[in-house]
């Protein structure tokens, strides 16, 4: 049968997932293996190394760098605190005497007598990482981290902002293509993962961020308002380290198109559980999408599907359209004409034929679709 | 074996999503490309090793050509009747190629020189550390921190000169202990290019905490860039270093018969193998996904320059957000809300495979890639430039000409050659797109040749030519360039309607076509004999490369376009008022029959 390898977002019931939660640099790892862990036990952590200052003595003390050993009051490895006296001058008359005292809290790292430059390092400071999602430790990678092993709903958005969060759903709209507006949201949501429809305009985000919302989940927002929230343009996707008070999570992409009904109901059927959600998003080698995951199964569901997507399209799956002049609309395939064919552009690519509900047949290239995989 | 014994070619080039394989066959005395295959490179999970992509598309070969080239997982050599290959060569960009940092004592000096030497070699320069950059020392050592490079550049101070700076740059860098981005446990290579005297002072403070390799100087005196040693270890530690860590790698290596390169490495040679065959000043471009690379060489000298973040999809965004929205809007021809094109250009970066299907769809994107192009040039323009610094000896002839030191290299006069390569100049359902975009984005002026190169073949050929020069540059000129055409553009300015230039065209075999340019208005000429003579008598006012009002006769190349007589002046500009910029557009594109009515 003819198919076609397409990616596709992830919008599953219950899947087994695993997630490796590592450290950047070597640390002590806290789960051991077997351990059933919640989505914010600390899993591991390291000491990252405090900034570094530069202070430069011999400027300041008005000598030749290779003197500055003689003026230094600390050493090498020697703790200080702000606003110690480093080094000092020895003039004979005391009037003239100056001091350079330490800007920061730290150790001496290094003196140098070439340049004249003294570097002082801060504290360390303690990186925790957690479970993020609620499962059982698979793994353990000693000195980094472990993989937590969790089954349940599992849902990618295609573009997300903000880092990982934790909370309960929310549904706050009434069906996938209905915008979900700053009055539809109250003091009620703190703290939730509160799911919209259609769209969230800017009012509505910073309504969000007003009422302490952990996260919201819509089907579009516009790139218009997403410029306003942060302040700059988003020039390449690679995100998760903004900071603006809520985690975004979009599912379908920019503008105002309606949730796909599916990932609507799925969400909807896990109203009031906890959820993990990050809006981490990377679209180059190594693809990272957002996502949300609820642990556990939905009422309906009894077993929990562990392959992963086949990664190909065949006739019969259904698949949403990813560009002008149909962008979001949903059909199924018809068939996948193996020639090449002339589109409106006057390129010849693959295409294949989608199916709409209304019963009208569109032609679209391969490449403007996208799996809907259930 | 000996080089004359090279009949069977196999060269793979390994891109970040594509692995592209091409046979080249020795047909009589020529080498011609004549088979070609295409896989998914298999760097990422789950396959995390290069060679599987690299084999399928061998394995594509094979099946196309009928040609037997492997044996399992090893290619048969040397070549003997209708199974083996005489040589495998390969260059690589997958897992985002090779990324740096560099470092140097004064910016606009050993800064901009050690920058130059890690693009030339084919990196991406992820930040440019200099004494004088205008950040405190703790931001400097903080971003040394927090970006991983693959390696690290080293330079500061002529030789001989002050080994202050130098040695400050080496306990920043020693104080924020980098990590490279492959392989944690790895020591960082540290190239060491920089003022002699301060050779052992590095050593010292940098030789346990980082994999330190010491070289010549890349800047030995302000008068004299030395560039190509440190080249040559950025290489090596190419090879030793980072190949070694990216998945298959090692492997990858062991099956090549000539050393892997970094992809714009390649292309680079091959920019520069072409330009002194022809003694042309070339300009070549090669707008990706996600960057943009373009590389040039004017009177001998060559200069590469990526930007990093200029591309037509994972950077699209990013086109946007440096040329500004207006300066895309102004290339269509119909009038679009801001708030759309927003959308559309984010709806890109977050799906960036997916392709236009409308004719205004496709405008947008010409519209963006004209932007792209347009900015990575400006951004190559500002590097490739005269040495800074440099004393400069003036006659009493040249005080009235007072020009600085570190004047750009480029110009657009004297470029006889564009060759563009990628998708959205590659694979524009008209070539007549391509070449206008090209024509809009550098405006060259007086007579410039304009080729695409469909496949991009120049990364294969440029490592190729390594081995065999003749093997290169035959496939380069027979299989590799499309010749879209020659473009002349009359510089100055004048109003629209007025006679600006009387051209004669003659072809190769005599057929002759004549007529006048009118200043505002682009006309196309079907031109598709390879070569011929172009005779251009331009206004008073109007220079073609001989000097205002003075007549040019040159030699042109046809192709797939024709000849462009671009009267649209330089510099060029469109009109401010929407309507008319609307109109003019419309008139340029049919001229040009670039799109479907």
């Amino acid at each position: 049968m003819a198919h076609a390898y397409t990616p596709g977002l992830k919008v599953i019931p219950c899947t087994v997932l695993r997630k490796k939660r590592l450290l950047p640099i070597p640390g002590k790892v806290l789960a051991e293996l077997g351990k059933e862990v919640e989505a914010l036990d600390i899993v591991a952590q390291t000491q990252l190394p405090g900034k570094v200052f530069s202070v430069n003595v011999a400027n300041r003390l008005a000598v030749g760098p290779e003197e500055i050993p003689g003026f230094m009051l600390k050493k090498e490895g020697d703790p200080i605190r702000k606003g110690e006296i480093l080094a000092e001058n020895k003039p004979l008359v005391k009037w003239f005497k100056t001091v350079v005292e330490s800007p920061v809290e730290g150790t001496v790292e290094t003196i140098s007598t070439v340049t004249g430059q003294v570097l002082l390092r801060e504290p360390p400071k303690v990186l925790p990482i957690k479970a993020y999602v609620k499962g059982k430790v698979v793994e353990v990678t000693p000195n980094f981290g472990v993989t937590v092993e969790s089954e349940g709903t599992f849902i990618q958005g295609i573009f997300g902002i903000g880092g990982e969060t934790n909370g309960e759903i929310a549904v706050a709209v009434g069906s996938p293509d209905e915008d979900l507006t700053p009055e539809g949201l109250n003091e009620t949501h703190k703290g939730k993962i509160v799911i919209g429809g259609k769209h969230a305009g800017l009012a509505t985000i910073k309504r969000a961020v007003e009422l302490g919302v952990h996260a919201i989940v819509v089907g579009g927002i516009h790139d218009r308002d997403l410029r306003q929230l942060l302040g700059y343009d988003i020039g390449v996707a690679v995100t998760g380290t903004e900071q603006i008070g809520v985690t975004i999570i979009v599912t379908e992409g920019f503008g105002m198109i309606p949730m796909a009904e599916y990932t609507f109901k799925l969400l909807s059927s896990r109203n009031g559980e906890r959820a993990s959600v990050s809006g981490a998003t990377q679209i180059r080698a190594g693809v990272m999408r957002p996502e949300i995951l609820v642990p556990g199964y939905p009422k309906n569901v009894t077993t929990c599907k562990k392959e992963q997507g086949r990664g190909w399209i065949e006739p019969g799956d259904p698949v949403r359209i990813i560009r002008e002049p149909h962008f979001g609309v949903i059909g199924i395939v018809k068939s996948l004409p193996p020639e090449l064919t002339k589109v409106g552009s006057e390129s010849h690519v693959r295409v294949l034929e989608v199916d709409l509900p209304g019963g009208e047949t569109l032609v679209i290239p391969r490449a403007n679709i996208e799996v809907l995989e259930k | 074996m000996s080089k004359k014994d090279l009949e069977i070619i196999i060269a793979t080039d390994c891109g970040s999503t594509t692995t592209k394989a091409i046979l080249i066959e020795k047909k009589g005395d020529t080498y011609r490309q004549t088979f070609r295959g295409e896989a998914p490179t298999t760097v990422e999970a789950p396959f995390e090793d290069v060679t599987k992509g690299v084999l399928n598309a061998i394995t594509e070969v094979e099946e196309l050509s009928g040609r037997k080239i492997l044996d399992g997982e090893k290619i048969l050599t040397p070549n003997n009747g209708n199974v083996g290959a005489d040589i495998y060569v390969s260059t690589s960009s997958a897992g985002g190629g090779l990324q740096m940092m560099v470092a140097g004592a004064v910016k606009a000096m050993t800064g901009e020189s050690a920058q130059r030497c890690a693009l030339g070699a084919g990196a991406i320069v992820m930040d440019v550390l200099a004494s004088n950059d205008g950040r405190a020392d703790h931001e400097k050592i903080e971003r040394i921190r927090q970006l991983r490079p693959d390696m690290m550049l080293l330079s500061g101070g002529t030789d001989g000169g002050s080994v202050t700076h130098v040695v400050e740059l080496a306990q920043f860098l020693k104080a924020a202990d980098p990590k490279p981005r492959l392989g944690a446990s790895y020591k960082l290579p540290v190239i060491y290019a920089g003022n002699n005297k301060a050779q052992g002072q590095v050593k010292e403070i940098l030789d346990s905490s980082t994999a330190l390799i010491v070289t010549e100087n890349l800047r030995p005196s302000l008068e004299k860039e030395n560039l190509m040693p440190a080249r040559h270890k950025i290489h090596d530690i190419f090879l030793e270093h980072v190949m070694q860590q990216a998945p298959g790698y090692p492997k990858l290596m062991k099956m090549v018969g000539a050393p892997i390169m970094p992809t714009p490495a390649a292309v680079g040679v091959m920019t520069e193998k072409f330009a002194k065959a022809n003694n042309f000043n070339v300009l070549a471009v090669d707008i990706g996904g996600a960057t943009t690379d373009v590389f040039s060489v004017f009177s001998e000298v060559f200069n590469r320059t990526v930007s990093a973040n200029l591309g037509m999809s994972y950077s699209i965004s990013n086109v946007m957000a440096e040329a500004g929205l207006p300066n895309i809007l102004r290339w269509l021809p119909f009038s679009l809300d801001e708030q759309d094109l927003r959308n559309r250009l984010k709806n890109k970066m977050i799906r960036p495979t997916t392709i236009p299907a409308t004719v205004e769809d496709l405008q947008v994107e010409h519209a963006v890639a004209r932007e792209a192009l347009r900015l990575a040039f400006d951004q190559h323009k500002a590097l490739a430039v005269g040495l800074k610094g440099v004393q400069q000896e003036r006659s009493i002839s040249d005080a009235f000409a007072q020009t600085s030191s570190g004047q750009s290299l480029i110009s657009l006069m004297n470029l006889n050659y564009i060759i563009g390569s990628g998708g959205i100049l590659a694979h524009s359902p008209r070539r007549t797109q391509s070449m206008l975009m090209m024509i809009d984005a550098y405006q060259p002026e007086g007579v410039t040749m304009i080729a695409v190169d469909s496949i991009f073949m120049m990364p294969h050929l440029g490592v190729l030519a390594q081995i065999s020069e003749k093997a290169a540059l035959d496939v380069f000129y027979h299989d590799c360039l499309v010749r879209l055409g020659t473009c002349l553009a009359p510089k100055g300015l004048d109003k629209e309607g007025q006679v600006i230039m009387d051209w004669e065209l003659v072809e190769e075999g005599g057929r002759r076509h004549s007529g006048e340019l009118r200043f505002g208005d682009i006309l196309h000429v079907p031109f598709e004999s390879p070569k011929g003579k172009a005779i251009v008598k331009p206004a008073k006012g109007f220079d073609m490369g001989a000097g205002p009002g003075n007549k040019v006769e040159a030699n042109i190349e046809g192709g797939v376009v024709g000849v462009v007589l671009d009267g649209r002046g330089r510099p060029f500009d469109l009109a401010k008022t929407p309507a008319k910029r609307i109109a003019d557009l419309n008139k340029w594109y049919k001229a040009m029959d670039m799109y479907p009515v």
